[in-house]
């Protein structure tokens, strides 16, 4: 007897089983999900450009016999000790207490042999750290915690806070099972509880009071060190201009796919712009202001290889920072750890859990069993080879250009793959001399 | 005879300057800073006991970061006087504007008229002694230290506060979340008694009451999301 054809069972695409997940986990727990990282969601990224590379019109430089430069000077408008890198790619402000003080000595490590600087985060600066970093940032966030002046002097750069791309507008909450003695002797808070980080700072409110805090930050440091501003993607054009306008000598711009210790997953996902689009409205403010190159731009948020470095740079930034590519080449999300992964409730590639310090591979944790398993020297080596290859691809393709210095590179070389990115981006659609937006269009 | 450096005719870049450098030489002698014009940043990261007196009213952050010296100002002060001190003294014979202690890891900020709102916000450790009234969201965050408020405190006193000790003689208009009024014990009287003595203060420990944090907020549940 013939049976009557049956329609395949179809998933819906509003009420994917994500989404469902995340209801069902909503409903039993009564509170929204918590998690490290970045923006997850799709959205368009460097991947959507391409470069055109060189042609008649354009003459390259051969690969393995002509100079292409990587060096850049972070600080050059009012510090008297600039910073000198030897890539245009830095560690992100990643603090001691999110990070395992191994994890911490690892990035000043594979950073200080890769020729480029890491930076403190929120929760003040470790000997370890600073030990092991030649060049180190040292960030002033709105909790201060740890803060005080001999640091702040020991710094080679002042990184003032005021966002970043996962959750702009937002402060943070280290939970409490993180909070061993030390961090929490370093945080001048007891041990266990849950730390908050404010999202304004305590004592400026707005550009005007930033440019006097500034000051003070220059006053107390003798004008030595590179002050920068630290933005989430939210509003870059005006957020840039009023860096500027407060003293910055470095503007930090954070899009929405860089990572967070922990945050809402709602604020992570919805609030803020991607990297992509950030970039050509704070470079636009720096050429309005006549400041562009003057006061540098680093580009952080979704950074993974040197194409998505040269892309950056193309599109007018002074360098890029690493924080979510930095762990991983430490060994964050390593499948050799994955059926710890899996006893956690994840897998390889999506543990997100940071807050909760049960990371296996001994990176996101104050555990000490955990933290062993990450050996800094061994760590540090990786991420030194993987900052190098990094600087290795972006040269390739600043050749293939005709480029003699990575910062030679330019919106020119560009095209984009989708609309959205060409619109973003403002480079055309590959095929187009037209971008959305264009002017005479 | 103190130095005397006169901002009419110095910048501030000299000036701090000067003060750092004796400051770390430990030089015994004292300073004078006249003409100061409201200037911000003045006398700002200071490493080592120097004794300086600030002849009128400064501008924001006077005094930041202070370590050990021991900083007068015959005036009013702005924003955020004494932020982030370690230690030394800092004392402002008139009032003071918002933020003043901020985040000040030790030390006494003594502060003889008024101070305005979020004086000692996330204080670490700070002792602040208010001879007259405090603003609103005053102590927000306070971790550590101790605020002494002679005269009133106004809303929100408090706020979120962790281990900050507060001492209130006159009313306060409202307790921020978490924020609760504690018995005075024998060792609170001991420590504000000592604490009225270095400030100069005309009253008695007995005439204070001790606020706390009833710590219901330190690590979150979501029975107490309303309160946040």
């Amino acid at each position: 007897m013939d049976k009557t054809p049956q329609t395949l069972p179809r998933q819906s695409w509003t009420f994917s089983n994500e989404t469902n997940s995340e209801i069902r986990r909503a409903a039993a727990t009564g509170i929204y999900d918590i998690r490290g990282g970045g923006a997850k969601r799709r959205v368009p990224h460097f991947d959507d450009l391409l470069f055109l590379g060189a042609s008649i019109s354009r003459y390259p430089l051969e690969g393995y016999r002509e100079r292409c430069d990587t060096s850049v000077t972070l600080g050059t408008r009012f510090a008297k000790k600039p910073i000198e890198l030897k890539i245009p790619i830095t560690i992100a402000g990643m603090s001691f207490g999110s990070l395992s003080a191994n994890a911490k000595e690892a990035l000043g490590r594979g950073a200080s042999a890769a020729g480029t600087s890491t930076t403190t985060g929120d929760g003040g600066m470790t000997n370890e750290e600073r030990g092991h970093s030649t060049q180190l940032v040292y960030q002033y966030l709105p909790s201060r915690y740890g803060m005080n002046p001999d640091d702040l002097r020991r710094a080679d750069a002042i990184e003032v806070v005021v966002g970043q791309g996962a959750k702009p507008g937002g402060g943070g909450m280290l939970l409490g099972q993180k909070i061993t003695q030390r961090v929490a002797d370093m945080r001048s808070l007891p041990v266990g509880i849950d730390q908050r980080s404010a999202c304004r700072h305590p004592d400026w409110t707005g550009p005007d009071d930033l440019e006097i805090k500034i000051l003070e930050l220059r006053e107390i440091t003798g004008w030595e060190k590179p002050i920068y501003i630290k933005i989430g993607g939210a509003r870059p054009y005006y957020d840039t201009a009023l860096a500027v306008k407060a003293g910055a000598d470095v503007v930090v711009l954070d899009g929405m796919q860089g990572g967070t210790a922990a945050t809402q997953d709602v604020f992570i996902e919805h609030v803020g712009q991607p990297t992509l689009a950030c970039i050509r409205p704070a470079v636009q403010a720096l050429q309005d202001l006549g400041m562009h190159r003057k006061v540098q731009l680093i580009v952080s948020g979704g950074i993974r290889n040197g194409a998505d470095v040269a892309k950056a740079l193309a599109l007018g930034a002074d360098a890029v920072s690493i924080g979510t590519a930095a762990l991983i080449a430490l060994g964050d999300n390593d499948p050799k750890w994955e059926s710890e992964y899996q006893k956690l409730g994840s897998t390889t590639g999506a543990y997100d859990d940071w807050h909760e310090g049960r990371d296996p591979a001994g990176i996101t944790t104050q555990d000490p069993e955990l933290m062993k398993r990450l050996d800094p020297i061994a760590a540090g080596r990786r991420l030194r080879n993987y900052l190098n290859v990094m600087t290795l691809e972006c040269q390739t393709i600043a050749r293939a250009c005709g480029k003699s210095h990575v910062h030679n590179l330019e919106p020119e070389d560009l095209c984009a793959l989708t609309m959205e990115a060409a619109a973003m981006a403002r480079v055309p659609l590959a095929g187009t001399d037209w971008y959305p937006g264009k002017p005479g269009f | 005879m103190p130095t005397t450096l006169d901002m009419a005719t110095t910048e501030l870049r000299e000036v701090n300057t000067t003060l750092q450098s004796a400051a770390k030489a430990q030089v015994n002698e004292p300073y004078v800073i006249v003409n100061p014009r409201g200037s911000h940043a003045m006398a700002c990261g200071l490493d080592g006991p120097l004794n300086v007196t600030v002849k009128g009213s400064t501008g924001y952050y006077t005094a930041g970061m202070n370590k050990e010296a021991s900083i007068t100002v015959e005036g009013s002060a702005g924003p955020g006087v004494a932020e982030n001190m370690m230690s030394g003294v800092v004392t402002i014979l008139g009032d003071a504007s918002q933020y003043a202690g901020a985040t000040g890891h030790g030390g006494l900020l003594n502060i003889k008229g008024n101070a305005s709102s979020r004086c000692g916000i996330s204080m670490k450790g700070i002792d602040i002694v208010v001879h007259g009234n405090i603003g609103h969201m005053s102590a927000f965050m306070a971790q550590r230290g101790n605020l002494v408020v002679l005269g009133d405190a106004g809303d929100a006193l408090g706020d979120s506060l962790y281990e900050a000790r507060l001492f209130v003689r006159g009313t306060v208009k409202s307790l921020g979340a978490d924020c609760v009024e504690k018995e005075m014990r024998a060792e609170h009287i001991e420590i504000l008694k000592e604490l009225l003595e270095r400030a100069g203060a005309d009253a008695k420990p007995e005439e204070f009451k001790r606020y706390g944090s009833a710590r219901t907020l330190y690590n979150f549940h979501i029975d107490n999301a309303a309160s946040y």
